[in-house]
C-alpha cells in the first residue's frame, strides 16, 4: 500500500531547474559535440576534458561536492535531474576519478593543505585522475593487493603493479591503494596514497579492450618516491576510505542516463531499419514488445533509484542496497546493448568501417556491445555484489 | 534412432582437430586479423583442398567425395574451436552447396570443381541493404545484354565477398528472382572490402553494367536462397557448437587456476553452477548443431523448425554461455588480448547470420496451430 505522505512529483522548482539545465546544454555544448551525441558518437578523452572544463566554467562540474569545496549547491533531487539531463543531452561522460571517487574522499579525510593542493584542479579540470586499486592478483579479492608502499623517512618507495587503470595514458595523478603493513588482517596494513604519474619510476602500458578503445592500462611502480603528504588519511586507513568511497560511486553504478539513453537508442534503430515486410521495426509488435519490457524494467530500476536518493536526501548513509542498483543497472545497459544490436540485424557485423557502410548512430554500437560487458565486472563484479546483499541484507549464513 | 558418428566421421573429426592444434591455433587467427590482407591464407585453403575436406560433402559426379553436409558440420565444429579463419562456411557450405543445387554439369565443372580443389573460393552475395534475413527482398537488377546480362545494384556483409574468385549474386531479371555468376574481376564491379566484428573480412559489392559469366537456373532461384539461409544457418549452428565448446573448455580451465580470497575461484558454488548452465546450454547446441545439419538436406516443415530451434539455441543459449564466458574471466575478459573475446565476437556474428533468435522465432511462431 502506498503511504499517504509519499510523493513521488517533482516539484516546481525542480522542474525549473530542469529547463534551466536543458537550456544551458543546448547553448553551451559545442556544435560538434552535440552533432556526436545526435549520432550516439564516442568521446575521446580530450573531448570529455573539454566539455569538463566548460561545465567547470559554469560552476557545475561537482554537482555532489558541497559548496564550501566548490560544488554549486544542488540538492539531491538537483543533482539527480542535472545527471539526468547530462546524459539525455548525450553530453560527454565526465571522468568519474577526480569528481566522483578521489575528491570527495579528499574533502572528508584530506588535510587542509591537500585540500587546497588537490580540488581546485579537480574542479578546472587542469589535473586529470586515474584509480590504481586493481592489481593482477587482486580483483575481487582487493584486500590481498601487494602493491607495497615502504617507510623512507620523508618519503614512501613506492614498488608493484597496478593493472586495468582506466584512461592512466591521460591521468596525471593516480590513486592508489597499497600496502604499508604485513601485520594483522590484510585490510589493516593498506594506505591511500596519491601518485604524480610523471614521477620516476611510474609507467603507463594502454591496452587494448573488447570494444577495440585504448580504454585501460597496466601501470607500473619501480622503486617510485612518493612525499609522505600524499598519504590520505591515515597510514594503514586506507580501507576506510575505500569503502567510504563505495558509496559515492551508487549514481555511477545505478546507471540510469546510460540505461536510458540505450534504449532511446535502440527505439531509434528500430525506427530507421526495415523489416522484411517494408515496414519500420518500430511498427512490428514483436519488436515493440521487447523494447516494451526493457523500457518497464528500467521504470522499476529508476523508481528504486528514486527511493535510495529520498533517504540520502534524509541524511541516510548509503548502505548495501547500493549492490540493487549495480545489479540491476549494469544488467539493463548490457540488455539495452545487445537490443540495439539484435536491432540492427546485418549492420551489428560491421566493425569499424568508414562512413557509410552503416548509419552513424549504429557506428559505435557493436564496440559499446563488446566494452559494456564490463559493466558486470567493474565497480565491484555482480557476484560480489550479490555476495554483499546474502551477507549484509539477507543476513545468509557463510560457511 | 542413431547418434553415433561413423568410423570414418570420427575420424575425420580428428583429423580436422589435430590438423587445427599443430597448423592453425588461435595465434595464428590473431596474426591474420591482425595483418593487412584477405583475413585469410590462400595457401591454407589449397591445403584444405589437398587433404580433401572441401571437396568431402560433394557429390562424386562434381568432383567430390560422396559425403554428406553432416561430414563438413564435423569440420566446421573443430574448425569453429580454432577459429580458423579460411571461409569454410561461406564457400564450401554456402555458396558451394547453393552452386550445386542451381547449377548443371558444365557450370560445376567451370566454377564448384576448381573450388573443391581447394584453387578458388567462392561467396553467395544475397544480402541487401532493408532486406532484414529475406533473401527473396532483392533490388538488384538484371538485364539482357546480347547473349549475356548485366547486374546493377549492391550487396552487403557479403561473406568472403572481398576474395571470392566467383560471386553467386541475385538479381532481379524480368520481374523474376534469378541468380547469376559473376567473376570476381569483372568489369563494373567494385569490392570494397568491410571489417566484420568477429575479425574476419567481407565485402559490400556495387555492381554498375556488371557482366554475368553464367546464369544458374537448375532449381526456382526462391528456393535456392531459401535452402541456402538454411545450410548457412545449420553450418552456423555447427560451426557456433565448437565456439561454444571452446568457450566452456577455456572458463572452465580458468575457473580451476585463477585464485581470490585464497582459493580457486572455480570453488565457489555460484560460480559452479553458472558453469554447469553453460554446459547444459552447450550440450542442446550439440543436439541442435546434429539436427539441423541432418535435416538441411530434406524437403518439408521439420527443416525449417529445426533449423529455428538450432538458431535459438546459438542466439539464447549460445548468448548466455558466451556472455558468461567473459563474465567469469573477470577484467582479463574484456581485454582484446585475452583470446575468450575473439570467441565472443565469432559468436556473435554466427547468431546473427542467417536469420536471428527473432527472426526464427518469428518464422515458427507464425506456423503455430492447436493440436
Ligand atoms: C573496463 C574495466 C575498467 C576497469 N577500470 C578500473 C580502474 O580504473 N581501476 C581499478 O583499480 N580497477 C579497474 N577495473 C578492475 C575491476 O575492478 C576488476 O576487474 C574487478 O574488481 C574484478 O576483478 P578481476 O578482474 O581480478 O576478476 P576476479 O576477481 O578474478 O573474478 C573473476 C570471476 O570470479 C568471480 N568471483 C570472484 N570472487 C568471487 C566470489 N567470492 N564469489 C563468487 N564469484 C566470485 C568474479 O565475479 C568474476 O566473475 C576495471 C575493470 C574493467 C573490466
Amino acid at each position: 500500500m502506498v503511504p499517504p505522505a509519499m510523493d513521488l512529483t517533482f516539484t516546481e522548482r525542480d522542474e525549473a531547474f530542469r529547463k534551466e539545465v536543458r537550456e544551458f546544454v543546448a547553448s553551451a555544448m559545442p556544435p560538434e559535440m552535440k552533432q556526436k551525441a545526435a549520432d550516439y558518437g564516442h568521446f575521446s578523452m580530450p573531448e570529455i576534458m573539454e566539455w569538463h572544463k566548460i561545465l567547470a566554467k559554469k560552476g557545475w562540474v561537482a554537482p555532489h561536492w558541497p559548496e564550501a569545496a566548490g560544488g554549486p549547491g544542488f540538492d539531491a533531487t538537483q543533482r539527480f535531474i542535472f545527471s539526468e539531463e547530462m546524459e539525455l543531452a548525450g553530453a560527454p561522460p565526465l571522468s568519474p576519478f577526480g569528481l566522483v571517487m578521489v575528491g570527495p574522499l579528499i574533502i572528508r579525510f584530506g588535510t587542509d593543505e591537500q585540500k587546497q593542493r588537490f580540488l581546485p584542479k579537480i574542479l578546472s579540470g587542469e589535473e586529470v585522475w586515474c584509480q590504481g586499486y586493481s592489481e593482477p592478483g587482486a580483483g575481487s579479492d582487493l584486500a590481498s593487493l601487494r602493491t607495497s608502499a615502504e617507510d623512507a623517512g620523508d618519503h614512501f618507495v613506492v614498488n608493484g603493479q597496478k593493472t586495468w587503470t582506466t584512461y592512466a595514458q591521460y591521468a596525471d595523478w593516480i590513486f592508489c591503494l597499497v600496502r604499508t603493513s604485513n601485520e594483522g588482517k590484510k585490510q589493516a596494513g593498506i594506505s591511500f596514497l596519491l601518485i604524480p604519474i610523471d614521477a620516476p619510476g611510474v609507467e603507463v602500458k594502454p591496452m587494448q579492450t573488447l570494444g577495440h578503445t585504448p580504454a585501460f592500462c597496466d601501470t607500473f611502480f619501480d622503486n617510485v618516491k612518493v612525499p609522505k603528504e600524499n598519504l590520505l588519511g591515515p597510514l594503514n586507513g586506507g580501507w576506510t576510505l575505500a569503502k567510504a568511497l563505495l558509496g559515492h560511486e551508487r549514481t555511477l553504478v545505478a546507471a540510469v542516463g546510460q540505461c536510458r539513453r540505450t534504449i532511446r537508442l535502440a527505439k531509434h534503430i528500430a525506427a530507421e531499419t526495415q523489416g522484411a515486410d517494408g515496414k519500420p521495426l518500430l511498427d512490428d509488435p514483436r519488436w515493440r514488445d521487447r523494447i516494451a519490457r526493457l523500457e518497464l524494467r528500467l521504470r522499476a530500476h529508476q523508481m528504486t533509484n528514486y527511493r535510495s536518493l529520498a533517504e540520502q536526501q534524509k541524511g541516510k548513509h548509503p548502505g548495501p542496497e547500493t549492490s540493487i542498483l549495480k545489479l540491476v543497472g549494469s544488467e539493463l545497459v548490457q540488455a539495452a546493448d545487445e537490443l540495439c544490436m539484435e536491432l540492427m540485424g546485418l549492420n551489428s557485423l560491421s566493425w569499424f568501417n568508414d562512413e557509410g557502410v552503416v548509419p552513424a548512430f549504429e557506428q559505435w554500437v557493436p564496440s559499446t556491445f563488446c566494452y559494456d560487458r564490463a559493466t558486470t565486472i567493474y565497480a565491484g563484479s555482480n557476484e560480489i555484489q550479490k555476495n554483499i546483499i546474502a551477507k549484509m541484507i539477507l543476513g545468509l549464513p557463510s560457511k | 534412432m542413431d547418434f553415433d558418428l561413423s568410423e570414418e566421421q570420427q575420424m575425420l573429426a580428428k583429423t580436422v582437430r589435430d590438423w587445427a592444434r599443430k597448423e592453425s591455433t588461435v595465434e595464428r587467427f590473431r596474426k591474420v586479423r591482425d595483418a593487412d590482407g584477405l583475413g585469410f591464407d590462400p595457401k591454407v585453403w589449397a591445403q584444405m583442398g589437398e587433404l580433401g575436406w572441401l571437396a568431402m560433402p560433394f557429390p562424386e559426379s562434381v568432383g567430390g567425395f560422396g559425403g554428406s553436409f553432416v561430414d563438413a558440420g564435423l569440420a566446421l565444429e573443430e574448425l569453429g574451436k580454432m577459429l580458423v579463419p579460411e571461409p569454410y562456411l561461406a564457400s564450401v557450405a554456402l555458396a558451394g552447396r547453393a552452386l550445386l543445387r542451381a547449377g548443371d554439369a558444365a557450370q560445376h565443372e567451370r566454377f564448384l570443381t576448381p573450388m573443391l580443389e581447394g584453387q578458388t573460393t567462392l561467396a553467395l552475395a544475397y544480402a541487401e541493404r532493408d532486406a532484414r534475413f529475406d533473401p527473396a527482398h532483392v533490388r538488384t537488377e538484371a538485364k539482357a545484354a546480347g547473349d549475356g546480362w548485366t547486374l546493377s545494384g549492391e550487396k552487403i556483409f557479403v561473406l568472403n565477398g572481398h576474395a571470392a574468385d566467383h560471386l553467386l549474386v541475385s538479381a532481379v531479371l524480368d520481374g523474376e528472382l534469378a541468380l547469376f555468376v559473376v567473376e570476381g574481376g569483372a568489369e563494373g564491379l567494385t569490392r570494397e572490402t568491410l571489417r566484420f566484428i568477429d575479425g574476419h573480412r567481407g565485402a559490400r559489392l556495387r555492381f554498375e553494367n556488371t557482366p554475368a559469366a553464367a546464369r544458374l537456373t537448375a532449381m526456382d532461384t526462391a528456393e535456392v536462397l531459401q535452402r541456402a539461409m538454411h545450410d548457412g544457418a545449420a553450418a552456423a549452428a555447427a560451426e557456433g557448437l565448437g565456439v561454444l565448446q571452446a568457450m566452456l573448455g577455456i572458463t572452465t580451465e580458468y575457473l580451476k587456476t585463477r585464485e581470490q580470497f585464497g582459493v580457486k575461484i572455480g570453488s565457489f558454488q555460484a560460480l559452479q553452477h553458472r558453469a554447469v548452465e553453460m554446459f547444459v546450454e552447450v550440450e542442446l547446441m550439440r543436439s541442435m548443431a546434429i539436427e539441423a545439419m541432418v535435416r538441411a538436406d530434406e524437403d518439408g516443415p521439420e527443416r525449417a523448425a529445426a533449423i529455428a530451434a538450432a538458431k535459438m539455441q546459438l542466439g539464447v543459449g549460445g548468448a548466455f554461455v558466451s556472455r558468461q564466458a567473459i563474465q567469469l574471466h573477470g577484467g582479463i575478459g574484456v581485454t582484446d588480448e585475452a583470446d575468450i573475446g575473439l570467441f565472443f565476437k565469432r559468436h556473435h556474428a554466427l547468431m546473427t547470420l542467417f536469420g536471428d533468435v527473432e527472426h526464427h522465432v518469428g518464422a515458427y511462431a507464425d506456423t503455430l496451430a492447436a493440436e
